[in-house]
């Protein structure tokens, strides 16, 4: 790359603009990556930390959480399938409610809630996904830190999400309008579902709050409510699943499929890969104009190359390396300023982002190679160069 | 004879608009002999150059360069023959714009596929020999005219050939400095043993060249009796 790198120096406005264009294009990838990181963690993180394989939805609502019901034959019916290591229901129902400090003021608001419907008594609002499941079942999670779930009746694990919204250990949650009082006795990792903090309660609490009359007395409640989940988490290893759900009237997924059922789910990573692809198509177009009008402005000095003797080969190779050392400067600038600006976003606003080092990696090296395959479209410029073009009079 | 052509004839275009460029041409050149060919634009002397540079196949007769037959030669040899036995002096300003004097040179061993350092105590004799010593840091930009031919020629000679093909050099040059442009060409030509041969259209300048031919439609024709006054 003898003239390559002189040019690069001789012409470094015009290249300095260019990169800088590419670098703001990777920094918008890493951007929209760390984005699109974050919304997937605030919507499904919950689901893709159960440490089942696949999730079965009743056969009749279709894969989607918000319209499943299981019960107790089906999950049962699914643990005895051969091939099936382990099934466990699973409930899930996003709530509103009310954080207490003092468990005194969260009676009064629980007992107004049975009274009036509504709780005059205000505590912290917390939005939250509650997740019922068997204390014991492979699905519980170890808490980071206090007691697990099942050591007392209505004790609850928080995902560390809440605790961030100022909720500790000991304190208790009221849900608005059906008025289920749960008491925080441990925390998990940043589980969200639904872009909103998980809860683990005990199945049986998370029936009594979806399906019990708002304010009663759980000991009232029919035992009908005992029998039913949302779906069954499973772990599978060679099981006949399609014969299963045939069976058993249910619909097993994998739990990468699952994600899908999620509200919004869809919607949300396919606008982000949607303006990704078409980022990707913009840098790979710029590249090409940009060398494209490189590579006419330096016809003449690739004819005289050729007059004195440089190959096709030669002058592709300068050009394709050029093109790299740009591309790889730029992209290289460009993301450094997006994992800046991301470390900002993280630490000083609520908007969902994360930076994982995959998703920018990925972005980085996609950004440099569809640089190349935009220089790339300007090769048969370069070859087409006649060398006779060196000789100022020939015709 | 480091160049011979032997009955050399070039048509260019096609159809109606067909021109024929080169008629019949026959021509040796020894090593050592600066010869001009001097014509009017659009006489053939620009296409002479091309073909004996390599550049154009002719359409009928051969063209030998110290020893090559061209006509046998694919396009990657021909590369190669301008490569090891050419060098070419362009109208003023064909250097690269991002490199400085000395670069230009060493750009011919790394064309070759040599390390370009390895020319480089060749390169500061030859700018040295050129007159361009003092300058061997400057970009064609920073360079005169009659500068920049200086280091075209030097350029030209970096490769050790044994034919130099010129094109034009006085063309962006006044009267004295393109005088001493083709003087420096026939000293270089006698002291390196170099055949050169220099197409103009430029008859004044014709006092230290060794021998002259005219050219006119295509074919070449004996010495023309004013350039011996």
């Amino acid at each position: 790359m003898f003239i390559a790198l002189r040019d690069l120096w001789f012409a470094r406005g015009r290249f300095a603009l260019m990169g800088a264009v590419v670098a703001l294009v990777a920094l918008l990838m890493v951007l929209l990556s760390g984005l699109a990181t974050g919304l997937v963690d605030d919507n499904i993180s919950g689901v893709r930390s159960l440490p089942a394989s696949h999730l079965a939805f009743s056969a009749d609502g279709g894969v989607a959480f918000n319209r499943s019901t299981v019960d107790r034959d089906q999950w049962e019916g699914l643990a005895a399938t051969p091939g099936v290591t382990a099934a466990a229901p699973l409930g899930n129902t996003l709530f509103n409610g009310q954080a207490y400090a003092d468990p005194d003021v969260a009676a009064r608001a629980s007992a107004e809630i049975a009274r009036d419907g509504t709780a005059a008594t205000k505590g912290t609002a917390v939005d939250l996904a509650l997740f019922g499941m068997e204390p014991g079942s492979f699905i519980a999670p170890t808490p980071v830190d206090g007691s697990p779930l099942g050591s007392r009746p209505d004790g609850v694990l928080a995902s560390k999400a809440l605790l961030d919204k100022g909720v500790k250990i000991g304190d208790e949650i009221v849900l608005d309008r059906v008025g289920t009082k749960m008491v925080v006795v441990g925390t998990t990792g940043k589980d969200n579902y639904g872009h909103v903090p998980v809860v683990y309660a005990p199945l049986t609490l998370w029936q009594e709050a979806t399906f019990g009359a708002p304010g009663s007395d759980p000991a009232t409640e029919p035992p009908a409510i005992h029998r039913v989940a949302t779906l069954v988490a499973l772990n599978s290893s060679g099981a006949d699943l399609a014969a299963a759900d045939a069976a058993l009237e249910l619909k097993t997924v994998s739990k990468q499929e699952a994600f899908n059922g999620s509200p919004g789910y869809k919607e949300e990573t396919g606008t982000l890969l949607m303006i990704e692809f078409f980022l990707y198509i913009i840098a790979a177009v710029l590249v090409a104009a940009f060398f494209t009008v490189w590579t006419i402005q330096r016809r003449h000095e690739i004819g005289l190359v050729k007059a004195l003797g440089g190959s096709n080969r030669y002058l592709l190779k300068d050009a394709m390396g050029q093109a790299f050392i740009v591309l790889v400067v730029a992209t290289a600038v460009g993301a450094a300023f997006g994992i800046a600006l991301g470390a900002v976003i993280m630490a000083a606003t609520p908007v969902p982002f994360a930076l994982a080092v995959g998703p920018v990696t990925v972005a980085a090296v996609l950004v440099i190679l569809m640089g190349l395959i935009g220089g790339a479209l300007t090769i048969r410029r370069i070859t087409s160069v006649d060398p006779l073009i060196a000789l100022g009079g020939a015709r | 004879m480091t160049l011979s052509l032997h009955d050399v004839s070039l048509t260019l275009g096609d159809g109606d608009q067909e021109v024929t460029a080169l008629d019949h041409v026959s021509l040796e050149v020894p090593p050592g002999e600066l010869l001009a060919v001097v014509g009017p634009s659009g006489s053939g002397k620009s296409s002479l150059l091309a073909v004996a540079g390599a550049l154009l196949r002719p359409t009928a007769g051969r063209v030998t360069v110290a020893g090559n037959e061209l006509a046998d030669l694919d396009d990657k040899a021909r590369t190669r023959v301008r490569l090891d036995h050419l060098g070419f002096v362009f109208q003023a300003s064909n250097l690269v714009p991002s490199l400085t004097a000395t670069e230009q040179l060493l750009l011919l061993p790394h064309l070759a596929g040599r390390s370009p350092s390895s020319g480089r105590e060749r390169a500061r004799q030859l700018l040295d020999d050129v007159g361009m010593g003092h300058r061997a840091d400057r970009r064609p930009h920073q360079l005169s005219g009659g500068e920049r031919q200086r280091v075209g020629i030097a350029r030209a000679l970096m490769g050790e050939p044994s034919l130099l093909l010129v094109d034009e050099p006085t063309s962006a040059l006044d009267h004295e400095r393109g005088r001493e442009i083709v003087e420096l060409l026939a000293r270089e030509a006698h002291d390196r043993g170099v055949a050169t041969v220099m197409v103009t259209h430029d008859t004044a300048m014709l006092g230290s060249v060794d021998r002259v031919l005219t050219m006119a439609d295509g074919r070449l024709a004996a010495p023309a009796p004013a350039t011996h006054t």
